[in-house]
């Protein structure tokens, strides 16, 4: 096995702690950068994902029925759903680039493993995507209304393999597996297509990213349909909108809760540290003593705790699916890390895993919650009249997309220091030759124009949600097609 | 064939894609200023290239993956080496995609006119810099022995490589133009071809002058027989384009396109990135490339996908080939104005 070297060799320790303090140190900033345009791509990813298949459920209801009110809920979501879509495809690129850009000696060191499922998703799934999106879009009025459908369908599969790809390629960053080192090239080469695509982690984090992409979909028509119901307009889409969106938001969190407590089996198994650190319990603790923590108040960065709320068992539940398991401590980890890659910082930043691990569940936790009681409060077709029901439920959509943020900051903090866990740490696998005053050239042009950005989508969506269901005409009773919803850019 | 050699080829065939298909659409975007005269022709030209901007671009996502997959060593060099040129492009991209989708968005015509601008620039930017890199890969930059790129962003500015962004500036504006005769009607037709004769006059001056530079310096056999298709094609493609026949001159610039293309890839084999100080540093198909198991399994997935990308591609322009009338647009125009009249009692 070959740890923590370079593609060239040589032995790179952790550098974390060292360097924090200089400005121009191209790791620290290519790792902000990196954070930065991945989260914000992510920001429209699971809307899209969610949004698109939501889209197409409301087009076969308008379909089959031929009732105008879903063909309306159908363009009012999808023009939503079109919004975020321009801003995912071009944050997308960037994704695409920036491995070769900032990350050179990984890309050297896994090109020949991690490649494939990148050039697998483009080849399968966004070249379908970015086609079918332009049809569906443009081919109201031009393609008979039965393939118009599938067009739509069609573009929700698509972004849900695409979706399958990347979460493999990432998998492989979380636990390596189907390849081995060539040592004389330094770089790890794939043996078992099969083994990379069926990776455990990735069999377990699809359905749970896809799931949490529902729970955000649903998460935005909640709050789109809220929006107009405490107004009491456009009542006759808007209330049964609502009820989809809690339901939708339920199955979801339900399935999410299901598939993350698999992924919690799966993690602990390859990344211990990782659930050390969803914790930060230093010391390895068993059965009744694996509690986990759902509140904390003092240093759980080591110098140990003042108060806690703790549920016994449960953390050995989580990480073991036993009463009595054991779960590793931070401290027995680092040692077992320390004899087998060298001296040197294996923990993540105990902070930030402990409390995105925690906001994530509850965010989630409580959308279930709240969706249940909102199910309650407009049963029978009731419209509740009291403010604060409506207020709440405006909150619905960020909130869902922030449990969904810091999720994957969890999972990729997480995995800190390591950039391909076992094999690579992340400080050597940055660009030997880019300077840190490029990176902080490209970090700052990236930041203001997402920066801008986000303001102008932001807007947009709120403008395209508060405009509410357009007025669409019957459709034409010659070809039954209705007319396109922008034809004109 | 061997696999690596296969794959040179479908990483080149895949950047013909792009500078074929994406080519068209920066043109159209570049030549906003020279053809729209109100916000109706600006409407009619963007939705030329409305349905498909998005699927010519994706070309460029699957080249880079399957650079990455294919050559990681390759990948990683130029991604790395280019730094700057590539954010830039980056940055255009990202603008230019956005504007499309936005200006549309609110009816005030500053609003407008300020994505006009961002996809003006967005367009001619990637345009030039693509250009500018490719030159830069045939004429080969400083590298260390570790394949690492050694110069500046000045060392990528010299006056071949300009020359080869300005041939690419104008070649992709010249292709736009002429799509834009062959999706319009009446009035913008006619200007389209109007401008067409003079911009590719002067395409065919910077092209002649790169394609012969190139050659002079690496030309190789396969180079000067593609070269020479190109350069037929472009001459062929002004004369039919002056005679008034779009279709057959917009088919002679793509071809103009994907021969260049080739024609440098041809030049190029078998290294892939020409090491300019010392040859020993050089990377080549053997040195840059993935395992024989991965380049065959990526063959396979390649082999099936590709056609059926075609196919449906195909299709796809095959749906959308109506010319783009300004009465086309101008009915819609008044169409959203009455849905997006509040109904239901909303008044926001
Ligand atoms: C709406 C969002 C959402 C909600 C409510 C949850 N999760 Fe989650 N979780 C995510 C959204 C998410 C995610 C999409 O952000 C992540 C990041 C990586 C991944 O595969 O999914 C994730 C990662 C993630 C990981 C890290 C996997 C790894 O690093 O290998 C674990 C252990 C869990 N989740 C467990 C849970 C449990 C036990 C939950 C509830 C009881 C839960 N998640 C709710
Ligand atoms: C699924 C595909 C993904 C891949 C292949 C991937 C890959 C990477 C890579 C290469 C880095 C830089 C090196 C490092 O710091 O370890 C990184 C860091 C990071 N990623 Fe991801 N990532 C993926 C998804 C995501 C998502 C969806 C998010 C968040 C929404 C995310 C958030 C972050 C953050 C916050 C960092 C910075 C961590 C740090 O440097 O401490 N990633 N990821
Ligand atoms: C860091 C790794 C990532 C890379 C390299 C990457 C790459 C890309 C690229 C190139 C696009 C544009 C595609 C187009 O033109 O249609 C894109 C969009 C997309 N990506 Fe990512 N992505 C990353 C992270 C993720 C993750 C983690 C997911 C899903 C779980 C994801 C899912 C998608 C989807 C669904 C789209 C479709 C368009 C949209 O977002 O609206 N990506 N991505």
């Amino acid at each position: 096995m070959l740890p923590t070297t370079t593609a060239h060799g040589e032995p790179v320790p952790p550098t974390r702690k060292d360097t924090v303090n200089d400005i121009l140190d191209p790791l620290l900033l290519a790792r902000w950068q990196f954070g930065l345009t991945t989260v914000y791509h992510f920001l429209f990813v699971p809307l899209t994902i969610g949004l698109v298949t939501c889209t197409a459920v409301f087009q076969t209801a308008w379909y089959r029925t031929g009732k105008l009110h879903y063909l309306r809920i159908t363009r009012f979501f999808g023009s939503i759903f079109l919004i975020n879509f321009a801003m995912g495809v071009v944050t997308g690129i960037v994704q695409e680039f920036q491995f070769g850009m900032n990350w050179s000696e990984y890309s050297r060191f896994v090109g020949d493993v991690f490649g494939a499922p990148l050039a697998m998703e483009g080849l399968l799934a966004f070249f379908l995507e970015a086609t079918f999106i332009g049809l569906w879009i443009f081919g109201w009025d031009k393609l008979p209304r039965g393939i118009h459908l599938a067009t739509v369908w069609v573009t929700a599969v698509a972004t849900i393999a695409s979706a399958y790809f990347i979460i493999a390629a990432n998998a492989f960053m979380q636990n390596p597996v189907g390849f081995t080192i060539n040592p004389e090239r330094h770089r790890a080469e794939l043996t078992d297509v099969w083994a990379l695509l069926t990776n455990k982690v990735a069999l377990a984090a699809f359905p749970h990213t896809i799931a949490a992409s529902f729970m955000v979909a649903a998460g935005l028509i909640i709050t789109a349909a809220a929006w107009h119901l405490a107004r009491n307009q456009h009542l006759d889409t808007m209330r049964s909108t609502l009820k989809f969106g809690l339901w939708l938001m339920i199955g979801a969190g339900a399935v999410t809760v299901l598939t993350g407590d698999q992924l919690s089996v799966a993690m602990v198994s390859t990344q211990p540290m990782k659930m050390a650190a969803a914790e930060a319990t230093f010391k390895t603790v068993c059965g009744a003593d694996a509690s986990f923590s759902l509140f904390t108040l003092g240093t759980p960065d080591g110098s140990g705790e003042l108060f806690s709320v703790r549920v016994p068992y449960l953390l050995s539940l989580l990480s073991t699916k036993t009463f009595d398991g054991c779960v590793e401590g931070i401290n027995e980890l680092q040692s077992q890390y320390a004899q087998a890659f060298g001296p040197g910082d294996y923990t993540p930043v105990l902070w930030i895993t402990y409390w995105a691990f925690r906001w994530m569940i509850g965010l989630g936790a409580l959308h279930v919650l709240v969706a249940a009681v909102g199910l309650w409060l407009t049963r029978k077709g009731r419209v509740p009249r009291n403010r604060w029901v409506w207020r709440a439920a405006v909150w619905s959509f960020p909130l869902s997309l922030g449990a969904m943020i810091v999720g994957w900051i969890f999972t990729e903090m997480g995995r800190q220091p390591w950039i391909v866990f076992g094999q690579m740490m992340t400080s050597s696998a940055l660009s030997p030759n880019v300077t840190g005053l490029e990176v902080l050239i490209s970090l700052v042009a990236f930041t203001l124009v997402y920066g801008v950005l986000a303001v102008v989508e932001v807007r947009l969506v709120m403008r395209a949600v508060k405009k509410g269901p357009p007025d669409v005409g019957e459709p034409n009773p010659h070809t039954g097609r209705v007319e396109p919803a922008t034809t004109v850019y | 064939m061997d696999l690596p050699t296969l794959w040179f080829w479908i990483v080149a065939v895949l950047f013909v894609g792009y500078f074929v298909l994406d080519g068209f659409d920066f043109g159209v975007g570049m030549s906003l200023p020279f053809l729209a005269r109100d916000d109706t022709d600006r409407r009619v030209l963007i939705n030329t290239i409305g349905p498909v901007w998005d699927l010519n671009e994706t070309w460029v996502i699957v080249a880079g993956a399957a650079l990455f997959a294919s050559f990681p060593e390759w990948y990683a060099s130029l991604f790395s080496g280019f730094y700057l040129a590539l954010l830039l492009i980056l940055l255009a991209l990202i603008v230019r995609g956005v504007s499309f989708e936005y200006r549309h968005q609110r009816p005030e015509s500053r609003w407008k006119a300020w994505f006009d601008q961002l996809i003006i620039i967005g367009s001619a930017v990637p345009a030039l810099l693509w250009g500018v890199a490719f030159a830069n890969v045939v004429q080969g930059v400083p590298l260390d022995a570790s394949h690492n790129f050694t110069g500046t962003l000045l060392t990528l500015l010299n006056p071949y490589a300009l020359l080869g962004g300005v041939t690419t500036l104008l070649l992709f504006f010249t292709h736009g133009v002429v799509f834009v005769s062959l999706k319009t009607e009446g009035e913008m037709r006619l200007r389209a071809q109007r401008l067409a004769r003079t911009s590719g006059a002067i395409t065919i001056l910077a092209a002649a002058s790169f394609l012969l530079w190139t050659g002079l310096a690496h030309g190789t056999l396969w180079f000067w027989l593609l070269a020479a298709v190109a350069a037929v094609a472009l001459i062929g493609s002004w004369i039919t384009n002056a005679r008034g026949s779009e279709r057959v001159a917009f088919a002679l610039t793509a071809v103009t396109i994907a021969a260049a293309v080739l024609a440098l890839f041809a030049s190029l084999f078998p290294s892939v990135l020409p090491a300019s100080n010392d040859p020993a540093n050089s990377l080549t198909i053997m040195n840059a490339s993935s395992t024989p198991y991965t380049l065959t399994v990526m063959s396979w997935v390649a082999l099936c996908c590709l056609p059926l990308v075609l196919a449906y591609q195909t299709w796809t322009y095959w749906v959308f080939r109506k010319r783009v009338t300004r009465g086309v647009v101008e009915a819609d125009i008044d169409g959203s104005m009455e849905v997006s009249q509040p109904i239901g009692g909303s008044s926001v």
